[in-house]
């Protein structure tokens, strides 16, 4: 681990029990770190919450995606445009980025790239056009 | 195009899939027999995988089998239990056989099945694995390699109105079929009014224009599978008062049914709602008088003359 990386686990650890995933969506996911899901779910909640609002795999957590969701809607100070990106279709985790620092990859742009099959064929001349 | 493709494509007929009973030993043609009374009025039935962390015949084997035997299948995708590269070759795998349509899910954790000890994948989620579908459908795996020709598929998800956070499921559904699903199998819903809530906030904007929306029923025996479910299967939960209507009745089996039947007419009745998918733990023939008793024709005579089953509008 690098020294920036090892900074920023320093700091997102203890707030966030931040799990290094290199491609940091805290933002846009209510505060909330989705890699604490037991299934390291980035698009909203699975089919199995408890009545109570807890985790199918950890009755005695509340689920994550309750919680990110919850604070989307209600966490003061949230910019209207991270609250608005909640119910964006968040690409797979690069497993490769593990361990690395997600301010890195941000400022370099690595923590947005997909694999080429990832955008829609419809979607990708607007795409290049964009980038 | 298999038949559940033409449904989508006609926009405004009847669609009855079901859950296809699990394989565990026994010959092809055990099977036929098992999937007799469902086949006769689904129009195609979940290959399932590996349901609720238990390991059964595989999802591609169990579609295969059923293509064999004149079933239409639904192949069943989780990602609990194999990452991207598996998953595709699934996909692509059964393709080869004319197997069309794919049902994505996030799954049931390890935890939730017979071998809780076992390794959790979940390299992609739900909404990520649709994309991916989709994309192999656009002729590319997920890589960009080019798949020549690429494979025809009908791709659709499955999404629980009745859990929590309650009021953001629809958004999640909307999220499934902007990522490109098809047809969405609801969980099992014990809370009529959260079920119609979920579907009017898909119909009022527009979303079962796009994606046929079917809620699943289960036909139960007694109070004992409700009482299962409600404790032991993860996003379930039967209110005390319906355990307590059909375990006080005198007949138990017959109410049980009765609450099936009530809740396929309610769920039938919502506007937008285009079918049903049902699961039969009676094996009593249960399933043929559901159908009889809702007006449904058998998938053979809504195939060759008329599928005029009126749906709420």
């Amino acid at each position: 681990m690098g020294l920036i990386a090892a900074i920023e686990h320093v700091i997102k650890k203890p707030i966030w029990d931040c799990q290094m995933c290199g491609q940091c969506v805290l933002h846009d996911t209510g505060m909330t770190c989705p890699m604490t899901c037991p299934k390291t779910l980035r698009n909203g909640p699975c089919g199995g919450v408890r009545e109570d609002g807890h985790c199918e795999v950890k009755p005695e957590m509340r689920c994550v995606w309750v919680k990110a969701e919850d604070r989307s809607r209600n966490m003061p100070l949230l910019p209207t445009v991270w609250r608005e990106h909640f119910n964006n279709l968040r690409p797979p985790v690069d497993n490769r980025l593990k361990g690395d620092s997600s301010w890195k990859n941000a400022i370099s742009g690595r923590d947005k790239e997909t694999p080429p099959g990832w955008t829609p064929a419809t979607e990708a001349p607007e795409a290049e056009a964009k980038a | 195009m298999s038949r559940l493709g033409e449904l989508l494509d006609k926009g405004d007929e009847l669609i009855i899939t079901g859950e296809a009973p699990v394989i565990d030993g026994g010959t092809l043609e055990d099977y036929e027999a098992k999937l007799a009374e469902l086949a006769l009025w689904c129009d195609a039935m979940n290959a399932t995988d590996n349901t609720a962390a238990h390991a059964h015949a595989s999802n591609v084997a169990m579609a295969i089998a059923m293509q064999r035997v004149g079933v239409e299948p639904i192949l069943q995708v989780v990602c609990r239990d194999k990452n991207r590269i598996a998953q595709q070759a699934d996909i692509m795998g059964v393709a080869l056989h004319g197997v069309e349509n794919i049902c994505c899910l996030t799954g049931d954790d390890v935890t939730a099945g017979d071998e809780p000890e076992a390794r959790r994948v979940f390299d992609l989620d739900g909404p990520q694995l649709i994309r991916l579908a989709n994309s192999l459908k656009e002729g590319r795996y997920l890589s960009g390699r080019k798949i020549e020709p690429a494979p025809s598929l009908v791709i659709g998800a499955v999404e629980n109105p009745a859990t929590h956070p309650l009021d953001y499921r629809a958004q999640r559904a909307a999220k499934k079929i902007l990522a490109g699903a098809r047809f969405l199998q609801l969980q099992i819903c014990y809370h009529p009014e959260r079920l119609e809530a979920f579907v009017a906030a898909l119909h009022l904007n527009g979303f079962t224009e796009k994606c046929a929306i079917l809620p699943s029923v289960v036909a139960v025996k007694g109070p004992g599978p409700l009482r299962f479910m409600d404790s032991s299967v993860p996003g379930i939960s039967v209110p005390a008062e319906t355990i307590a209507r059909v375990a006080d009745a005198d007949d138990s089996a017959e109410e049980a049914y009765q609450l099936v039947l009530e809740q396929c007419q309610h769920a039938l009745a919502l506007p937008g709602v285009r079918g049903l998918h049902l699961t039969d733990f009676r094996k009593d023939g249960s399933i043929s008088r559901l159908c009889t008793d809702l007006g449904i024709r058998p998938r053979s005579e809504r195939e060759s003359r008329a599928n005029d089953f009126a749906l709420a509008n």
